[in-house]
């Protein structure tokens, strides 16, 4: 209260609530994990998870002041209830690109900021999409399995891959990672069409009104939408029918975008000729009957993960928490329409 | 043609064998005896078994050399030039492939893909995520051998908008890409090098532990030229000691011998000499061996002469 001397951040300063603003955190996704000290530094970090107190009290006794939540994706969601239990909450900074876990409309009645991370991690998406693809065809990772169990010398020959150039590659959402995708596969020799919510005037590429269309005329398909209630379950037997028994499916999206069950099945009977998942419906479930499958490639949800892109984006989340604490600018605002 | 004798060396490629038994009488090393050697005339050899000086003498009536490979290291090109022999390799129809799993390796190296999939198949992701990983766009490249496959990884290479530079024999004018007169000048200023040039007596070894030591701790090797390229055991010791970040590698000095020492290490992808092993190009590579010997005992011009 008042003026106070903080030695750590030099000179005075007058805020309501003591030296540091506070910035709840329910539970910490892995972007506060890795610089929860800078947050610590600058912030007074109301974590909910380390308190005994079950969280409608916890709330009701320290949070009633918070202006600021920080939140990860997996388990939290920011309900109108949850709202309702945060007063003074103006703020709400998401610790990633998606916000389905937030009731944006919700925020934007009660006049609540969302902030996302913007475009920092759909170069690494679209990386990990590309080598993913090249992974399926050619067989990266199952080869470099063979060899470290030492079949190379036993059994001369590994079973050939596919060519990567000339593949016709159908990208579902041409969106910040989608483009990106689109341009790396390009210099493959690829030849690029896709399907969006909405036809691109400047895009190069081939649109295709319906996804059973650009499966249809694919031999991958890559899904790089966002999860809404128009793109869940879009991948079904339609499409893999469509995409069929030489088409590969590739998924850097969200798992519920994808008819899990139906994929499975399609792949254990052979009816598309292979895989590369990075998603799933229920992570981190995964369904065991596609381990023992010679043409999949499985992965734990790691498009994005690299530290450059998470440095990137603990820039952008601070910058947004600074902004916002110095009555500026947001730096990555959304609105109800994202 | 049916009566000339035409040999492989290895059972490189089905396809390629029916192929040359539709053509030529065919002999086939790993089965054949000696005796037969008077009516050959032709030798298919590929990356494992070429054409050495042991087995030309071995074969008298030898008039050409048609490689299943666009690396010509296993042929005694001297001893062809000295006896008159013909030789012919599989260039340009192979470069994509190369170069798609050049940037595949890379991909597969910095992103940790194969040890993520392993991770999940074991059952791991129960107990918390897999680790952080090393972005791949926007890095520096360095590409050792700027030919037909050097320059498609650098084309490829560019669409992430990674900056490329290069060492070669001879600096290429029609390129902006940065030139360094040496491997060790190239190492230090880039974190992925690529290993693309061709093996000669110059090139043994040219990634030396000198090379290695600048390249880095954040530096990744990527090999997909020949084993012989790089100083392998200064490789493994840089990678278990982490003076080196990572490596992909397709090419080994013994193949199919991998030092043990990498099978155990995470920030390492290994393939079995893989390159060129898609159903395309091995059709591709195999009508070209076919081209070449028909021309040559059609009296025709080669197709892809070396000498």
């Amino acid at each position: 209260m008042g003026q106070e001397i903080n030695p750590q951040t030099n000179g005075f300063h007058h805020h309501l609530n003591g030296d540091r603003p506070d910035l709840l955190v329910l539970r910490p996704g892995l972007l506060f994990k890795v610089f929860e000290q800078e947050f610590l530094a600058k912030f007074n970090v109301l974590k909910a998870f380390e308190s005994p107190l079950p969280l409608d009290k916890y709330l009701r006794d320290h949070a009633q002041s918070a202006r600021a939540i920080l939140c990860e994706a997996i388990v939290t969601r920011i309900t109108a209830d949850l709202l309702l239990q945060l007063p003074a909450l103006q703020l709400v900074v998401a610790d990633g690109t998606g916000v389905n876990h937030i009731d944006l409309a919700e925020c934007h009645r009660r006049g609540i900021s969302v902030t996302n991370t913007g475009d920092v991690f759909s170069e690494d998406t679209a990386d990990y999409g590309v080598g993913l693809l090249i992974d399926v065809l050619r067989r990266i990772s199952r080869a470099d399995a063979f060899v470290r169990r030492g079949s190379w010398p036993l059994t001369p020959e590994f079973p050939v891959g596919r060519k990567v150039g000339g593949k016709r590659v159908g990208i579902v959402g041409l969106g910040n990672i989608g483009t990106k995708l689109a341009k790396r596969v390009e210099a493959f020799g690829c030849k690029v069409s896709y399907n969006s919510r909405t036809k691109k005037q400047s895009a190069p590429y081939d649109f295709y009104p319906t996804v059973v269309d650009l499966a249809s005329q694919s031999d991958i398909l890559i899904i790089c939408c966002s999860l809404t209630d128009k793109t869940r379950h879009i991948i079904n037997a339609e499409v893999l029918n469509a995409l069929g028994k030489n088409g590969i499916l590739i998924n850097i999206g969200r798992g519920p975008i994808v008819d899990e069950e139906t994929l499975v099945k399609y792949l254990v009977d052979a009816k598309i000729a292979g895989a590369a998942m990075d998603v799933y419906e229920n992570e981190p479930r995964v369904p065991s009957e596609l381990f023992g499958l010679d043409n999949v490639v499985l992965s734990p949800h790691r498009g994005a993960f690299t530290e450059e892109a998470f440095f990137d984006a603990f820039k952008i989340v601070m910058g947004n928490l600074d902004a916002f604490f110095a009555n500026k600018s947001l730096l990555t605002p959304l609105t109800t329409n994202e | 043609m049916e009566n000339v004798g035409v040999m492989m060396t290895t059972p490189m490629s089905a396809y390629l064998e029916q192929q040359l038994q539709q053509r030529f009488t065919l002999f086939k090393l790993w089965e054949s005896s000696h005796s037969l050697a008077d009516s050959v005339k032709a030798v298919v050899g590929d990356t494992k078994i070429g054409a050495d000086s042991k087995l030309i003498d071995s074969l008298p009536r030898l008039e050409i050399v048609s490689t299943y490979s666009v690396g010509v290291d296993k042929i005694d090109l001297e001893k062809c030039r000295d006896r008159g022999i013909r030789v012919t390799n599989t260039p340009d129809v192979l470069t994509e492939d190369v170069s798609d799993l050049a940037i595949g390796l890379a991909l597969a190296t910095l992103r940790k893909i194969c040890a993520c999939h392993a991770f999940l198949t074991t059952g791991s992701w129960k107990n918390g995520d897999f680790q952080l990983t090393t972005k791949f766009s926007g890095k520096s490249i360095g590409i050792l051998g700027l030919g037909r496959i050097g320059s498609a990884i650098a084309k490829r290479a560019e669409a992430f908008g990674c900056t490329i530079s290069y060492h070669s024999r001879t600096k290429r004018q029609t390129t902006n890409y940065r030139y360094y007169s040496n491997a060790v000048d190239l190492a230090a200023n880039c974190q992925i090098l690529f290993v693309a040039c061709s093996l000669t007596n110059e090139t043994r070894h040219i990634v030396n532990r000198e090379v290695i030591s600048a390249l880095g701790p954040q530096g990744v090797l990527v090999n997909i030229g020949r084993g012989a390229l790089v100083d392998e055991h200064e490789l493994v010791s840089a990678l278990c000691e982490g003076r080196l970040g990572g490596a992909g590698l397709d090419v080994f000095e013994n193949e199919p011998h991998v030092p043990e020492p990498l099978l155990e290490l995470e920030n390492v992808v290994l393939l079995p000499h893989v390159g060129t092993d898609t159903v395309e190009t091995s059709m591709t590579m195999a009508d070209l061996v076919v081209a070449n010997l028909e021309c040559h005992f059609l009296r025709k011009p080669l197709l892809t002469p070396v000498i």
